[in-house]
């Protein structure tokens, strides 16, 4: 069985920039997929790819096992909720989540059944005469869900679509979206520079730097066992010791990161347990965060900073402590 | 913008000052429409009266030549000017490429330079090309400087639709055809509309350029500059005067509120 | 892919779906070839005509390539013209920067709401309205007999009136006879051009700018100065371009208002109507084209183009 979508080799270039650089990458059917990258990362230019939007400059795409090159966004069987919505301000709600339906000439009752049960399914029956003017953003988004839905797409692409809401509207909509697709079964490819989102929604997640996929697995996977100092850095914070220090400390002689969170804190007068590391050094900061407090640690000139959970110690700057560690903790990594 | 502060008053008085600069002489041309006074602009008129637009009406025939000769140019030069205003508006829109500025400012050329540079060149070219004087050598000089306003009108509009809208349009299934009849019309009608009427207003009373394209023919402004130059009936040509202001400001009402409108409409929906 | 060529209607736009560039070409092609043919080819025109020579004898223009022309351009009289143009113009412009300024800053700053869009109307209205019509008005108004005779007396200043008539060279029998008429219809046809950049631009001075100077202690007249009217200028620039070329060819307003001396528009008027010399009228038209050329260049320079 083919995968949802496939790229091999895939580059797109604007000019001297690479925005796509050299991609290669499956992914499979009812996964729900991340794209997650800073901005400018190449994320973005991925989903446009597959959106049609864009065209490659080299390398060959597939969906379901055809061939995607030169077959433009209306021949796809792919739908997009767009970052800003771009829902079309001169129609009602129902009729532009109707709109892909009567392109396609479906009759109009049946596009107006049709539209009322996308609506529905994102709890919005009711709203169709409205005006997308009239409708707070949480609510332009479910829209722009439905209007793509509605066309029962292969695969659902979603630019940063939760980019615009506030906090609370957006988790409330993470767990929408996870259960929505679990219900529906569809590929869904998400991008977003929210590593939080990422880890807590996708199956899956490819992490994109410069144009390129620097790792790609689980979300547990990237977090856990980061491959290089850039997704150790982008995902999560780590600690990044270097080659020399790891080496000393219980690791390999590589760059190595080390989870603030994986880190305890002994008083210098306790013994280290067995077989874990440690490093005495100087508070340097402490910062409650509600859940956990974040202690910055001077040991000999480098940095290290621990994740503690909150209430459990009283620390004070410029106390001495001990920092300890097992060595499964210590990830080494490919590249600096 | 919103001032913590009021306008000072000599800035009050300047700017009111200046609209009313703007305003007084029009409305004086109503005013004389229906004076009683033949022979001179005496002010105050004498007394007031209706008959000259009776005398407009009845006694001079030859103002209907010119009048038809008008309309006739105006929606010529305004239908090309849609076509052609609209058509490099959607090129411009979005494209990126070298000389991109210098074609916007080609579009503009026309109507920043002096028009009798436009006149005496397309004078010049009918002359080099034997080509004679006739309604189409006026409305093409006419459609020449309309183009620029209907691309005005339409590139502000096509630049306050986002472009992820056709994008969209494309996504949900609609090819090119499509996603113009559905997505892009639609929000850009109104302003070709305004585009549109503020072309007719231009051409129904350019009098520059037409004076050198036209040859021996007359259009309502070239008949009203020959009444001014060597005046026959003064109050006749005060009446003609009004209804020029009549048939313009209309148009031009118009296209202000249909631009207005898609304040409301045309955004991105954001 | 095969779809693609079964379905008629999706075919053209399948093709400029592969070749955005071609659908700009296509788009572009049709207004481009009517300014390029229509417009530029009469320019060009116009330039061929200016190397012509009128033969004095037969009155019938020469298809001969000479200099001779420009010859005639360059004497003392034609000169004058040019230079009586070019000041008219000059003072034009300055005169209009300084009535729009107030009512662009008023539109743009303190006026909301309804009286924004009144404002924006009060100035499109004239804009828009019949050009000769508001010549025409003029007329009416500087006549001897006309309003501004009238309310001078009633003022009892008609002494200054026939003060400011009896000045040499600006002065005349009357306001309409004189080129202080000139000047001021000339102001009036072409204030709204000047307005509408210049409002534009002070628009897009954002509103923290302002409050920024001031909590950086400058003055109101300080952040007017150093900040409002930086910011302005490229509106008010671009307002000039229209206001100097515009008044750098205008040959109507001279004719009905104003003391008879030629500009270089009534000097072209003539050539190519009565004379019949196209040539001389081409090679004078000439001037107004490069003397813009070099403004527009300036004033591409200082940014004004952003602000058209």
């Amino acid at each position: 069985m083919p995968a949802a979508v496939s790229f091999q080799h895939v580059s797109r270039h604007f000019g001297q920039v690479k925005a796509v650089d050299d991609v290669s990458l499956d992914i499979a059917r009812g996964e729900f997929f991340a794209m997650l990258g800073p901005s400018g990362s190449g994320k973005t230019t991925c989903l446009r790819l597959i959106a049609g939007f864009e065209q490659p400059t080299s390398g060959h795409i597939e969906i379901f096992g055809e061939t995607a090159e030169g077959l433009p966004p209306y021949k796809r069987n792919v739908n997009t909720v767009f970052q800003d919505y771009a829902l079309f301000p001169h129609m009602t709600v129902g009729e532009n989540v109707a709109y892909g339906l009567m392109i396609k000439g479906v009759s109009r009752p049946e596009r107006e059944a049709k539209a009322l049960d996308a609506l529905a399914m994102v709890k919005l029956r009711g709203f169709e005469q409205r005006r997308p003017s009239q409708l707070s953003g949480g609510q332009r988004q479910r829209v722009a869900l439905a209007r793509a839905l509605v066309n029962q797409p292969k695969v659902l692409l979603l630019d940063e679509p939760l980019g615009a809401l506030d906090l609370k509207l957006r988790e409330q909509m993470q767990e929408e979206l996870k259960a929505l697709q679990k219900q529906l079964g569809i590929t869904f490819v998400f991008v977003t520079h929210d590593q939080g989102e990422a880890l807590s929604m996708a199956n899956r997640v490819a992490i994109f730097n410069d144009g390129r996929i620097v790792q790609a697995g689980s979300p547990a996977d990237v977090y856990e066992r980061p491959r290089s100092r850039f997704v150790a850095d982008f995902v999560g914070s780590s600690n990044v010791l270097p080659p020399d220090f790891a080496a000393a400390h219980g690791g390999t002689r590589a760059w190595t990161s080390l989870r603030p969170e994986k880190i305890r804190i002994v008083s210098p007068d306790e013994a280290l347990p067995s077989g874990q590391f440690g490093i005495m050094g100087r508070v340097a900061s402490v910062n409650y965060q509600g859940a956990m407090t974040r202690v910055a640690v001077d040991a000999n000139g480098t940095r290290i900073a621990a994740a503690l959970p909150a209430g459990l110690t009283a620390i004070q700057e410029g106390e001495t402590v001990t920092l300890a560690w097992s060595a499964d903790n210590l990830v080494a990594m490919d590249a600096a | 913008m919103r001032s913590e502060r009021g306008a000072t008053l000599p800035l009050k008085a300047a700017a009111i000052g200046g609209l009313l600069f703007l305003h007084i002489p029009l409305a004086l041309i109503i005013l004389y429409a229906f004076t009683t006074e033949e022979k001179s602009f005496q002010f105050p008129p004498p007394g007031l009266t209706l008959r000259w637009f009776q005398a407009a009406w009845f006694d001079r025939p030859d103002i209907w030549g010119p009048l038809w000769l008008s309309l006739q140019v105006a929606v010529l030069a305004t239908l090309i000017a849609l076509v052609l205003g609209t058509l490099a508006a959607a090129a411009l829109w979005r494209a990126r490429f070298f000389g991109k500025d210098s074609i916007s400012l080609l579009f503009i050329l026309p109507i920043a330079l002096p028009g009798i540079i436009t006149g005496i060149a397309l004078r010049s070219a009918f002359d080099i090309m034997s080509i004679p004087f006739s309604t189409w050598t006026i409305v093409l000089g006419h459609a020449t400087f309309c183009i620029v306003v209907v691309y005005n009108n339409a590139l502000a509009r096509f630049r306050r639709l986002s472009g992820s809208m056709i994008e969209a349009s494309m996504d949900l299934g609609a090819n090119g055809p499509q996603t113009f009849r559905h997505v892009i019309l639609p929000q850009i009608g109104s302003a070709l509309l305004a585009g549109g009427m503020l072309a007719f207003a231009l051409s129904f009373d350019e009098v520059i350029v037409t004076t050198f394209t036209a040859g021996q023919q007359a259009t309502l402004p070239i008949w009203m500059l020959n009444e001014l130059i060597r005046p026959r009936q003064r109050p006749v040509t005060n009446v003609v005067a009004l209804i020029v202001i009549a048939v313009t400001f209309l148009p031009i009402l118009a296209a202000y509120y249909l631009t207005r409108e898609g304040e409301h409409t045309g955004g991105s929906g954001k | 892919m095969s779809a693609a060529t079964t379905d008629p209607r999706g075919g053209l736009s399948d093709f400029f779906y592969r070749h955005s560039g071609l659908l700009t070409l296509a788009l572009l092609l049709p207004p481009l070839l009517w300014i390029g043919i229509v417009y530029l080819g009469s320019l060009f025109a116009l330039l061929l005509q200016s190397f012509y020579s009128l033969d004095e004898f037969s009155g019938l223009v020469v298809h001969e390539f000479t200099l001779t022309t420009y010859g005639h351009l360059f004497t003392a009289s034609n000169l004058t013209i040019i230079l009586r143009t070019a000041v008219m113009a000059a003072v034009v412009t300055m005169a209009s920067a300084i009535l729009a300024f107030p009512i662009a800053y008023y539109a743009a700053r303190y006026a909301k709401g309804g009286w924004k869009a009144l404002f924006y109307l009060a100035v499109m209205m004239p804009l828009w309205s019949s050009y000769l019509v508001k010549v025409y008005a003029w007329k009416l108004i500087l006549a001897k007999e006309g309003i501004i005779t009238w309310m001078a007396e009633k003022l009892h200043i008609g002494w200054l009136l026939d003060a400011l008539l009896a000045v040499p060279v600006i002065g005349g029998s009357s306001l309409s006879f004189s080129y202080i008429g000139t000047f001021i219809v000339f102001v009036y046809i072409w204030l709204p051009y000047m307005i509408l950049p210049t409002q534009a631009a002070l628009e897009r001075v954002p509103k923290n700018f302002i409050e920024a100077s001031a909590d950086l202690g400058a003055s109101p007249r300080q952040t007017f100065r150093t900040v409002i009217l930086p910011l302005a200028l490229p509106g008010v620039i671009a307002g000039s371009i229209f206001t100097f070329s515009l008044t750098l060819g205008d040959y109507i307003i001279p004719q009905i208002v104003g003391n008879s001396r030629p500009f270089i528009g009534t000097a072209v008027y003539a050539l190519q109507g009565t004379a019949g010399d196209i040539p001389l009228a081409a090679a004078f038209t000439v001037v107004p084209v490069v003397i813009m050329g070099f403004y527009l260049t300036i004033a591409r320079r200082m940014g004004a183009f952003d602000a058209l």
